[in-house]
């Protein structure tokens, strides 16, 4: 009987498909996330079955699980002409890089007063700082300034924007250049904290909100 | 792949020095950990879905001495809405001391899980539901476009027929009891949703069940 005769390979293996495949997934991956932003509060939606997307033409008002306050505006060039008319309201002046700055921040919260010291802070310690929020009770109403004032600058900023896509020939649509309002509740938070904000809108004739939610399966049929 | 090709060192004369002949392979073992490393960050710190939204308009407000009577409301239903409890009562609030055609107003007990409020809604916006359906079929059949659609679907929403909703919270209700049902009137196809104040009768009847 002959001998098997086992035959001699090399015990090393040939990684070469596996490093190709993890860095496809890599390059995935790196392409496709997009990260979260580093937002001053956690919160944590509700879940619904509605599938429309975030719009991305935005203004947010936030409301964490404490009921604190926070406003967001998505238009960088809009959030400049509101800081300017809401500094020329409550005589708090801000320089340029402040200006600057403020374009580009995430959601905020806190008074007025505090705001330009809030803004000169680096982003991570804004993430540290705790701030209590927007006041927007009826004695001292700034988020209601904010909104209105967010409103209007970033209508001026949709109307220029509709006019130049006017120009280029596009079919556009006046309601897409017009800022929509989201709401981002926490699921935890009490609805009459909302409801406070809900009427903030309500008062200032802004009827139509959008809650933020996560996603979840609708049901079977 | 990997390996760079060694021949051409063998053909030398006799005698020259040879090169040493060392494995040309490259081990590739910290580069597949790295790989996977850069792999599991981004696979944890990605978020693909982007966050949903869901609209709702609010009524608009109304000056005290603006509010009139609106026409009566024939096929309704109230929700009370208290912490991760959910009451109802269908038409309208007829208090103790002026009770309706059977009586005054008495609350219902439901709750938020599919056997609960679902059920109750699919059974009172029966005729929308149902109404979806055959356009559903329409539109299946290429009988009528998407946009046509749409518009029949609000159309029918409106309808006098179709169920209208009430929502009142109080003040022990969250975020979450109160998305959760706008989310349930939504599976239901409820057009006109109305959240408003509760009445202190109403919030009497409700702090009674809670009891």
């Amino acid at each position: 009987m002959p001998k098997i005769k086992m035959p001699k390979s090399s015990p090393s293996i040939d990684m070469t498909p596996m490093v190709d495949l993890a860095f496809l997934l890599v390059t995935f991956f790196m392409l496709a996330a997009s990260f979260r932003s580093s937002e001053p509060v956690q919160v944590t939606t509700p879940s619904s079955v509605s599938d429309k997307i975030i719009p991305s033409n935005l203004i947010m008002v936030t409301v964490d699980k404490g009921g604190r306050v926070f406003f967001n505006m998505s238009n960088a060039e809009a959030r400049k002409e509101m800081l300017t008319n809401m500094s020329g309201k409550y005589q708090i002046g801000f320089n340029k890089e402040q200006m600057e700055e403020f374009g580009f921040m995430e959601s905020f919260g806190c008074t007025m007063k505090e705001l330009p010291g809030y803004i000169s802070l680096s982003s991570e310690e804004r993430g540290r700082a705790r701030t209590l929020g927007i006041p927007y009770d009826s004695t001292n109403n700034e988020l209601k300034d904010w909104i209105n004032f967010g409103n209007l600058a970033a209508l001026n900023t949709g109307k220029t924007l509709f006019e130049e896509a006017k120009l280029k020939g596009d079919n556009p649509d006046a309601n897409d250049f017009k800022p929509k309002f989201i709401l981002r509740v926490d699921s935890q938070t009490l609805y009459v904290n909302a409801q406070k904000v809900i009427d903030v809108f309500r008062d200032l004739n802004l009827n139509n909100l959008n809650f933020v939610t996560s996603m979840e399966m609708p049901p079977k049929n | 792949m990997a390996e760079i090709a060694d021949s051409g060192g063998g053909g030398h004369a006799k005698g020259k020095k040879r090169a040493k002949k060392g494995s040309t392979r490259v081990d590739m073992t910290p580069m597949v950990d790295l790989a996977f490393l850069l792999l599991t960050f981004f696979v944890l710190t990605s978020t693909f879905s982007k966050p949903k939204v869901m609209s709702l308009v609010y009524p608009a407000k109304v000056e005290d001495n603006d509010i009139v009577d609106g026409p009566k409301i024939n096929n309704a239903i109230t929700f009370l809405v208290s912490e991760d409890k959910l009451f109802y009562y269908s038409g309208e609030y007829y208090p103790k001391s002026a009770p309706g055609p059977k009586g005054p107003t008495k609350l219902e007990e439901t709750n938020f899980g599919p056997d609960g409020v679902r059920k109750l809604l699919a059974e009172g916006n029966a005729y929308v539901l149902s109404g979806k359906q055959e356009l559903k079929k329409k539109l299946d059949n290429k009988q009528i476009q998407d946009s046509v659609y749409v518009n029949m679907l609000t159309e029918l929403k409106k309808k006098d027929q179709a169920l209208k909703v009430l929502i009142k919270t109080d003040d022990k209700a969250t975020c979450k009891n109160f998305i959760d049902l706008i989310d349930e009137l939504k599976i239901a196809e409820i057009g006109v949703i109305a959240p408003v104040e509760m009445m202190g009768g109403e919030l009497e009847l409700l702090k009674e069940k809670l009891k």
